[in-house]
């Protein structure tokens, strides 16, 4: 063998290498939750709620809990982050001033998801009075995923070729008919994937709910959008810094985790089997 | 410059009917002039060719007639454009394309259903009474521009998968469904092969007893095989303008007879 082959080997060796430990860590950690979680999980754990202060019961208040936020907070940001998208693409003038709300957009992206917790409670739960409730939760959790489906939802109308706009528009459309009837139903599926992801995100989050949603153990399920409640993320973490059973508690936090895991890695393989649907469409 | 020979005055001797007429059209795209000082008058229901090479602003003339280049920000139009002796930034640009309309280079149906593909203009400009009026009108452009026969059973079929010359004529019975006034085509078969441009050749030859009709192409034996009058465009300068027999035999132009003949472009 050759040198310029040898060389060639060893960067081989080296990407397969790094490929590999990408896929170890995934699957080590993807092992450690299964092996330690797969034994507190059966039926009652999944539709109970917590009993004798942690120790033993289910988890269920914590999952409706996660299932309201994210919800609460995809319907916030949701048409919001579209029609934010719509604007930037379609109708602002590509200048200065998109440049800087694009940035703007970007950093939102790049802030420590606390901040967004300490935002949540001084603005939705003291300024405008919601209080410790799913609203303020979802509210912040929803500008925290705005800046995910702002993007997707750009790129996704950006992806509609320019062809079928001037189509619509030579056959006497207004720009917002066209905008309505062709372009937004052929970004959907991108703008859904987007949005998904951002669900996955959300469902996942701690510190933005922290000090805005949610409450270590209650009595009752939710009754409205200003109740506080249980979330899943939030329950590992006090399972495991308070309570004083640890042997009991930490196997329950080891289960809440598989559960999470498992609710947002099939949140992420919906938005790749939507976007494989939609790959499949030719323009 | 140029010299503009324009010698569409003097030979037919029938009154013509002017449908549109360019005065003074100047275009800019920022510092670059893509459009110098263009006259020219479009005759009804007559077939009008743009022939020229590459970059010489055929495509950029043809969209300005239709207000297409509002799309483009950064384009600047000086001059008018009268349409039945309406000035068109005098008109709301929606009504304008209804009346002129317009056949693409690349076939571009919208990746929906063949009958929706039609209906989608009727539906825009609310163009029909009754589903049964709906369908009439769809059926007569699909007629009109000879695809009735092949799509008449698969009218709920995705039109992206016809071939590219059933496309192209899918835009074009999209097109003359709303009726219009004028067909611009903008090198309608530079994407196709040989037997799907004689189609929309014949096509095109068809429809000009109802619609008056501009047509871009950089093909010099199309132009002289559908048109009735042909402009030769260079640099953005209209060089020469006048009937197509003439224009093709006895050109007055040497940059229109070095063209024709293949000696640039």
């Amino acid at each position: 063998m050759n040198s310029r082959k040898v060389k060639e080997f060893v960067g081989f060796a080296i990407l397969r290498l790094a490929t590999f430990l990408i896929l170890s860590a995934l699957f080590i950690i993807l092992y450690f939750i299964i092996i330690r979680g797969i034994k507190v999980i059966n039926w009652q754990f999944l539709t109970h709620k917590p009993c004798e202060g942690m120790t033993s019961g289910g988890i269920f208040p914590a999952i409706l809990g996660t299932f309201y936020l994210t919800l609460c907070a995809i319907c916030f940001a949701l048409p919001l982050g579209v029609a934010a998208a719509i604007y930037l693409v379609e109708y602002a003038r590509q200048g200065r001033l998109v440049r800087i709300v694009r940035i703007g957009i970007n950093n939102l992206a790049g802030v420590p998801s606390i901040v967004f917790g300490l935002f949540g409670l001084a603005v939705f739960v003291k300024y405008f009075g919601f209080g410790v409730s799913i609203l303020s939760g979802g509210l912040t959790l929803g500008i925290l995923i705005l800046p995910v489906i702002i993007r997707a939802s750009e790129e996704a109308i950006l992806a509609v070729p320019n062809s079928l706009r001037e189509a619509s528009l030579a056959l006497g459309a207004t720009k917002w008919q066209t905008i309505y009837r062709i372009v937004l139903p052929n970004a959907i599926p991108g703008i859904l994937t987007g949005s998904i992801l951002g669900i996955g995100r959300a469902a996942g989050e701690t510190a933005p709910i922290l000090f805005t949603a949610v409450t270590f153990y209650s009595a009752k399920l939710p009754t409205s959008i200003f109740s506080e409640v249980q979330a899943l993320p939030y329950h590992i973490y006090a399972l495991m810094t308070e309570g004083t059973h640890p042997e009991t508690q930490i196997p329950i936090a080891y289960g809440t985790a598989l559960v999470l895991l498992f609710l947002v890695l099939g949140i992420d393989l919906l938005a790749i089997v939507i976007r494989r649907r939609a790959r499949r469409r030719k323009w | 410059m140029v010299d503009i020979v324009t010698s569409h005055h003097s030979p037919v001797t029938s009154k013509k009917e002017v449908k549109i007429s360019i005065r003074n059209l100047n275009i800019w795209y920022q510092d670059m002039q893509v459009i110098k000082n263009v006259n020219l008058d479009v005759e009804k229901n007559k077939v009008t060719a743009i022939i020229g090479p590459s970059g010489c602003g055929k495509s950029t003339l043809i969209k300005s007639i239709n207000r297409m280049l509002d799309m483009i920000p950064e384009a600047e139009v000086g001059g008018t454009i009268l349409l039945d002796g309406q000035n068109i930034y005098d008109m709301d640009e929606t009504f304008l394309r209804k009346r002129i309309g317009m056949v693409f280079q690349m076939p571009n149906p919208f990746p929906k259903s063949i009958f929706e593909n039609i209906a989608y203009g009727l539906k825009i400009h609310k163009m029909f009474k009754s589903k049964q009026d709906l369908y009439f009108k769809v059926e007569k452009a699909l007629k009109q521009a000879a695809l009735w026969d092949e799509v008449k059973d698969k009218l709920d079929k995705f039109a992206l998968d016809l071939s590219g010359g059933q496309q192209q004529r899918l835009c074009i019975a999209r097109c003359i469904a709303l009726e219009p006034e004028v067909v611009l085509f903008d090198e309608p078969c530079s994407a196709l092969d040989p037997v799907a441009t004689v189609k929309i050749e014949e096509l095109i030859e068809d429809l000009k007893k109802n619609y008056t009709i501009v047509i871009v192409t950089h093909n010099m034996q199309q132009a002289a095989r559908i048109s009735d009058y042909t402009a030769f465009l260079y640099l953005g300068n209209l060089v020469e303008f006048g009937p197509t027999q003439k224009i093709f035999t006895t050109p007055q132009n040497k940059m229109t007879e070095h063209y024709l003949t293949g000696k640039f472009g």
